[in-house]
């Protein structure tokens, strides 16, 4: 279990102050002037020692992301603070914004001057209304307290600007939000050329997760080899996990990396509602992750970190975990979720776009038995045709619940066929689900 | 260069070079829908994705560079594989995709035998579907009266958009919704504004968009292919008439990089149904006020009853904006030997001479000279109109960046940000003052492009020397580049000139022809856009019956430009050979014949009994005409002359040039498709709702 006096985010729950003062009592902005000093190559090196990986998702190491901006450019370089936090699940980045934003803000100058960018976007979620209240009120704090700014008293010129988007989940995808940023349609580029060479109008750009940012001043306050020491080789850190679903209190609370799936829930979450035998699944990352069921190889044993469930075939993501108990109609858990992409794909490429749609329809008629068994094999190739052939991880994301489902829980579906062969009419049936 | 290994086949590209092209270098075929090599890349259908070595997922090859593509462990060539199982499966996958949502109508889709989504499916589909739930339903969008649209059939490749965005300059096109519930729509069901809207048929992989004149007529399949040479402008785009038995189906763009890429003007391809329309098929003579169907005999003798009794002296011809170079080369054989020397081809009252030189009348910096050049002055020309390929040639010019334009003339949206300089002919002497002016004194390549209707005008001799001076002025005239450009809006402006088609010493002008009481006789080719006042007796040889048929009073029914083998020489100056593809209807004859068989009549028998005669003649005296394909460039010494000529100019501004875009010839005014365009670009309909 993580000692308090190694939370980086003190305020999570919202008991103390979120204005500047408050924060400042808690450490933040405390020898940022001294961290900014070392030098761009000293903070990126730090950062890479730390062995921080990305928290929005995919799990990139943070310090090497850094390390790809271009050393000397005309060009001017920008950090996109990517605060479109969507992934169904999650709700870390909302509580940062709430109660800790001057973390963020410090995180946002300190990796700011690591790669040279004196402009920073952050790119707010449109249904975070109160979020970017706070957020705008704590970046006019900085600016009133000359923190950032033009002439600031840290000796480097940083510019925030909060930006609001308009709620669409695709500008969750980097370079979708990018585009969105820009004022276009917000869907995803091509790849190569990256955001580091030519992101924002062009210009080098790294896009970073909240909780990533905001956990940079601690790591260069306290030093990689406290950050390196907690957690797992290869998955240091603390992170915040969203516990939802069947527990018995749902909650945020930040942890060590690797901490096992059961204990996270049973010391954090009251346990599962009808105790840890009453667990059908779990989905640990936030709902384009796969499922994980319960079981001595599955769920009992998962460590809950980048590696820990990647052996489980399933991700970290964003550390949303999902938790479904034997009440739950896994199909129609999974029907919806996957109704939830075929809702948010752009549509720009066709695997996706024509792809949603069919696995969404396929799986309602699952969940209600009306379908062959042959469907089930015809499912996973169509979710496999999705995978990989997108412009975007969007397609993965969408893909791989429904895989989850399948590799899973092949039995539940064959059984709900056979109950609806069985007895097809036995009450009226909702037809064409259009 | 970069190396790349394709399909185990070691090739050498630039390394801006995309996979796809790397590929297609090395021989493999990659299916594609929505690259197209004239737009922007969108990667989006992913059809075209191939194997990358080291790579865990398929890559789309149009989006991928070679530049891109990481050498292998000991620093082999990176690899890329079009063939192996994993493309296969990908490419398969992809096609499936496409194909659930499309409605499989092919047997009555107007695309069906030409559709890019039918010929891959037969590589890289399934022969049943797997995809039982219900098809998405697509509603039909209004977009004009050329492009018919079927919006079930889109498979949302984008290309339509980029093209009508990036090329035609008039972002009407758009994509709204999301996932599957993306449509492709002109947001407010209203017609495009663009002279270049029928590309985007073309382009449309599959049968979203199809041609609405040309609906339901005919297969692809049983249509004759003939390359020809496009007249609606001066332009001579290079267009491919399709027909079906004698009759002229449809007209599409062939690629010539040097004119039109691969787009034509709307005009070019849909004038096709004026092809059918009012033409005139049997030779007329007018009796008692009225015109009566003749034999050829008939109205030859009825002409040469008239040449009898008149002196050459009142006697006239004119050569119309339509007409080939052979039937000029023997109209003005015939007249020589008549004696007379009223002659002209400049209808609309143009000043420009061929005794200036060659030069000083043609664009001499080339079409493609456009991607080359680095400032630019229209004046008194709005190339959206007179020429649209060429307008969108200079807005691909302006699209990749630094390329001032500035314009003197009326203004108008020509798809591109100009400077406006000024409206009349004033603004272009003082232009060495304007501040404009050093954008094109600091280009190297500046072009200085004056549209013919600026010399239509009573001054247009003083404002040729004037533009000449002004293009001297701005360094457009210099060592290795000439960029005194005249843009012309008649196909057979240039040939006629080249042949000194105008009037010898102290003779008649076009405007002193068209006046009362100057001519007896007068020899209209094709001539339509001049009014003939009352006496004199017309000699009319045409296609349509238009403006100067009804005037006429002899009717000779002559051959339009699908149904002879002719030269056109274009505003570049490059000589070009149409096709023949059909033929002239009922009694009506090749132009050259008829006047071959006139002269034998008029007692003044022309020496060439075949074309091939004509034509030998004819390179003989101009031997320029033989090189088809090629420009025999002015001499810019020339323009120096000009330049030095002077004369006094008025202050009228520069007109606006052509009126209506689609009624510009016979042809187009007798095309009910080119009226019903003209009534929508003209506001005169509220046609709104798709049909």
């Amino acid at each position: 279990m993580l000692a308090d006096r190694d939370r980086i985010f003190k305020n999570l729950y919202g008991l103390h102050g979120w204005d500047l003062k408050s924060a400042r009592a808690r450490g933040a902005w405390d020898g940022t002037k001294a961290i900014l000093e070392k030098g761009r190559d000293a903070i990126v090196n730090e950062v890479k020692a730390s062995g921080q990986r990305g928290r929005g998702g995919a799990g990139f190491a943070t310090g090497l992301k850094w390390s790809f901006m271009p050393k000397q450019s005309e060009r001017p370089h920008y950090l996109v603070v990517n605060a479109d936090e969507s992934e169904p699940g999650t709700c870390k980045d909302r509580e940062i914004m709430r109660h800790d934003p001057h973390l963020l803000i410090e995180g946002c100058l300190i990796a700011g001057c690591a790669m040279g960018a004196h402009t920073c976007y952050i790119y707010i979620r449109g249904e975070f209304m109160r979020e970017r209240e706070r957020l705008e009120a704590a970046v006019q704090e900085a600016y009133d307290a000359r923190l950032i700014g033009k002439n600031n008293i840290h000796g480097f010129d940083f510019d925030i600007i909060v930006h609001h988007g308009a709620g669409a989940y695709i500008c969750g995808e980097e370079t979708a939000l990018l585009e969105s940023l820009e004022g276009k349609k917000g869907q995803p580029r091509l790849k190569p050329p990256f955001p580091a060479n030519m992101g924002l109008y062009g210009c080098p750009t790294t896009v970073n997760n909240v909780e990533t940012i905001a956990q940079v001043p601690d790591i260069m306050r306290r030093g990689a080899a406290w950050f390196a020491g907690i957690g797992r080789q290869n998955n240091t850190g603390t992170k915040l996990y969203c516990i939802s679903g069947h527990v018995e209190r749902p909650c945020n609370v930040e942890e060590n990396m690797g901490i096992p799936l059961r204990e996270l829930i049973e010391r954090h979450a009251g346990g599962v509602r009808g105790g840890w035998n009453n667990l059908l699944a779990v989905i640990p990352g936030g709902s384009s992750m796969p499922l994980v069921p319960a079981g001595p190889d599955q769920a009992d044993t998962l460590l809950m970190d980048f590696d820990g469930c990647r052996e489980k075939k399933s991700a970290l993501g964003t550390a949303a975990v999902i938790v479904m108990d034997k009440s739950a109609d896994i199909i129609k858990a999974m029907t919806r979720i996957s109704y939830f992409y075929k809702h948010e794909s752009c549509g720009q490429c066709t695997p996706c776009r024509e792809g949603m749609g069919w696995m969404w329809r396929v799986l309602t008629r699952m969940a209600e038995g009306r379908a062959h068994k042959r469907e089930i094999d015809m499912l996973w190739e169509v979710t496999t045709q999705i995978e990989g052939h997108t412009i975007c991880a969007f397609g993965d994301g969408a893909a791989w619940p429904v895989q989850g489902l399948l590799r899973h829980f092949r039995p539940e579906i064959e059984k709900r066929i056979d109950q609806y062969t069985a007895n097809p009419h036995s009450e009226p049936v909702a037809m064409a689900a259009e | 260069m970069t190396k790349l290994v394709v399909d185990g086949r070691e090739i050498d590209v630039p390394p801006e070079y995309t996979l796809l092209q790397a590929c297609e270098a090395a021989g493999a075929e990659i299916p594609r829908f929505c690259y197209h090599e004239r737009l922007s890349i969108a990667g989006n259908c992913r059809m075209c994705l191939v194997e990358l070595v080291g790579s865990p997922k398929p890559v789309a090859s149009c989006a991928w560079a070679a530049r891109d593509c990481r050498p292998g462990p000991k620093g082999e060539p990176p690899e890329v594989k079009t063939r192996s199982p994993m493309v296969r499966k990908a490419r398969e996958g992809v096609m499936e995709f496409l194909l659930i949502n499309h409605p499989l109508d092919c047997p009555i889709c107007d695309q069906g035998g030409e559709c890019d989504l039918q010929d891959q499916s037969m590589a890289y589909g399934i022969d049943s579907s797997r995809f039982v739930e219900n098809k998405r339903a697509v509603e039909d969008k209004y977009l004009g009266a050329l492009v018919k649209t079927s919006m079930n059939r889109c498979i949302q490749c984008t290309r339509c958009v980029r093209f009508i965005t990036e090329v035609a300059g008039v972002p009407e096109l758009g994509a709204i919704g999301r996932g599957e519930d993306m449509e492709i729509t002109s947001y407010l069901e209203t017609a495009l504004h663009s002279e270049l809207q029928g590309n985007i048929v073309d382009i449309c992989p599959v049968g979203a968009l199809t041609s609405k004149p040309y609906a339901f007529t005919a297969r692809p399949w049983e249509l004759n292919k003939t390359e020809s040479i496009d007249v609606m402008d001066a332009l001579g785009s290079a267009i491919r008439i399709d027909t079906r038995g004698s009759e002229v189906m449809r007209i599409l763009p062939r690629t010539n990089d040097d004119i039109n890429e691969e787009w034509i003007s709307d005009k070019t391809r849909h004038v096709v149904d004026g092809l059918r329309t009012q033409r005139l098929d049997q030779p007329y003579v007018r009796e008692h006020g009225k015109l009566r169907p003749a034999t050829w005999t008939e109205a030859f003798k009825a002409v040469a009853a008239k040449l009898a009794q008149t002196n050459p002296k009142r006697m006239g011809a004119m050569v119309g904006d339509l007409a080939a170079v052979e039937e000029i080369f023997a109209l003005k054989d015939l007249l020589t030997r008549l004696g007379v020397s009223n002659l002209d081809c400049r209808q609309d009252g143009s000043a420009l001479d061929p005794a200036w030189g060659r030069a000083t009348y043609l664009f001499n910096a080339t079409i493609a000279g456009i991607d080359a050049a680095d400032a630019l002055l229209i004046v008194g020309s709005n190339p959206r109109k007179e020429a649209a390929i060429l307008n969108a040639r200079i807005r691909k010019r302006w699209r990749t960046g630094r390329f001032p334009i500035g314009l003197i003339g009326a203004k108008a949206d020509l798809t591109y940000p100009y400077d406006y300089l000024g409206a009349g002919p004033e603004t272009l002497a003082d232009i060495t003052r304007h501040s404009f002016a050093d954008n094109l004194r600091k280009a190297e390549r500046p072009m200085v492009l004056v549209g013919a209707g600026a010399f239509a005008r009573a001054d247009g001799g003083a404002l040729a020397s004037l533009a000449a001076k002004a293009a001297i002025d701005l360094g457009a005239v210099k060592g290795g580049w000439n960029g005194y450009c005249v843009l012309h809006n008649a196909a057979s402006r240039v040939g006629a000139l080249d042949l000194g088609f105008v009037p010898g010493r102290g003779a008649l002008s076009a405007r002193q022809m068209a006046a009362y009481g100057t001519l007896d006789l007068l020899f209209l080719l094709g001539v339509d856009e001049i009014e003939i006042p009352r006496g004199a007796f017309v000699v009319y040889i045409g296609t349509h019956g238009d403006r100067g048929a009804s005037r006429a009073d002899v009717v000779l029914p002559g051959a339009a430009y699908p149904e002879k083998s002719a030269i056109y020489v274009n505003t570049e100056g490059r000589v070009q050979m149409a096709t023949r593809a059909s033929f002239p209807p009922g009694d009506a004859r090749e132009d050259w014949a008829i006047l071959r068989a006139l002269s034998d009549i008029l007692k003044h028998r022309l020496p060439y009994d075949s074309l091939s005669e004509l034509r030998q003649a004819l390179f003989k005296a101009h031997p320029h005409m033989m090189r088809i394909g090629q420009i025999a460039p002015g001499d810019p010494a020339d323009i120096e002359k000009l330049a030095e000529r002077g004369g006094t100019v008025e202050k009228a501004p520069f007109g606006a040039g052509i009126v209506d875009y689609y009624l510009t010839n016979a042809i187009a005014r007798c095309s009910a498709v080119m009226a019903e365009c003209s009534a929508i670009a003209g506001g005169r309909t509220n046609m709104t709702a798709a049909e």
